[in-house]
């Protein structure tokens, strides 16, 4: 399910509306995934606090969604745009693949709540394309 | 058997009592529709699914989505019981429908978009994460006579 162009035009027209609040995005998305999914928690055992408000999480947050962010910028090319990245997580992080995808659903449902009268289905499907093409590319190296 | 926390058991009775159906029902079949295109296979009479206009704007698909919102009303007034209230559900999706359950939980994750939507900062994590578990205790009812 390849990104088309308008998926990448509907996807950095989202970007422009909701810049300003992008690491609140990722603060509350990842903070939510630690929530909903527990499961997800076993990545951070080495964090001291794992609720949602926490220091660690909101930095956390904003650390990823600038790579989101980064990667709506090279949207043409997120293979290259990725292969650094995949590379930390196929042999550093080994984050299951399967976390990609709980990790988009929250990232959507944020931006969604931030976002009502922007979020349309049209939005959605783009966004949810994006993300998941994202995280193909983020399991690029894995094997 | 599933436990419930009197925290979910409230917030399900909650977001329930206060559901706009057929608003939200609308919304989320609707959306489900348009972000997971091939869910259209199961309406091939509803006429007009061509694009997303086409899929927000079709009555039948708002009806639809009333019916099936509708249909977790069982869920919210037996929630100690939901396996077996789903049973003749689960036979009729299964046996007659032919959905593939996977179809459940893309719109169950569509209904919890649209719910999170219009809860804004109300939809908090706690209050996600008892939506979803009654969403997934509702799939595994649906999908328990699948064979």
């Amino acid at each position: 399910m390849s990104l088309t162009t308008k998926d990448m035009s509907v996807v950095k027209a989202l970007w422009g509306k909701i810049s300003s609040k992008v690491d609140e995005i990722g603060a509350e998305a990842l903070g939510r995934m630690l929530v909903v999914y527990p499961q997800t928690k076993t990545y951070f055992s080495h964090w001291a606090d794992l609720s949602p408000g926490s220091a660690q999480v909101k930095k956390h947050g904003k650390t990823i969604m600038g790579a989101v962010s980064d990667a709506v910028s090279k949207i043409d090319d997120l293979p290259s745009a990725l292969s650094q990245l995949s590379e930390l997580h196929a042999s550093k992080l080994r984050v299951d693949p399967a976390n990609f995808k709980i990790l988009a659903h929250n990232i959507i449902v944020v931006t969604a709540m931030l976002f009502p009268a922007d979020f349309t289905p049209e939005v959605h499907v783009s966004l949810d394309k994006f993300l998941q093409n994202l995280a193909w590319c983020l399991a690029e190296r894995y094997r | 058997m599933v436990e419930w926390t009197e925290f979910e058991r409230a917030t399900i009775q909650d977001i329930f009592s206060k559901m706009d159906y057929e608003s939200v029902g609308h919304n989320a079949l609707a959306r489900c529709l348009v972000v997971y295109p091939w869910t259209q296979r199961y309406f091939g009479n509803f006429g007009n699914l061509y694009n997303a206009a086409a899929i927000m704007g079709n009555p039948l698909v708002a009806a639809h989505g009333t019916v099936v919102l509708h249909g977790l009303d069982k869920a919210v007034k037996n929630m100690d019981n939901i396996k077996a209230t789903y049973a003749e559900l689960s036979v009729l999706h299964s046996e007659k429908l032919h959905v593939d359950p996977d179809n459940f939980r893309l719109l169950a994750d569509c209904l919890t978009i649209v719910v999170a939507a219009r809860l804004g900062s109300g939809f908090t994590p706690d209050v996600q994460a008892a939506f979803q578990k009654f969403l997934a205790v509702v799939i595994s009812a649906l999908t328990k006579q699948y064979h």
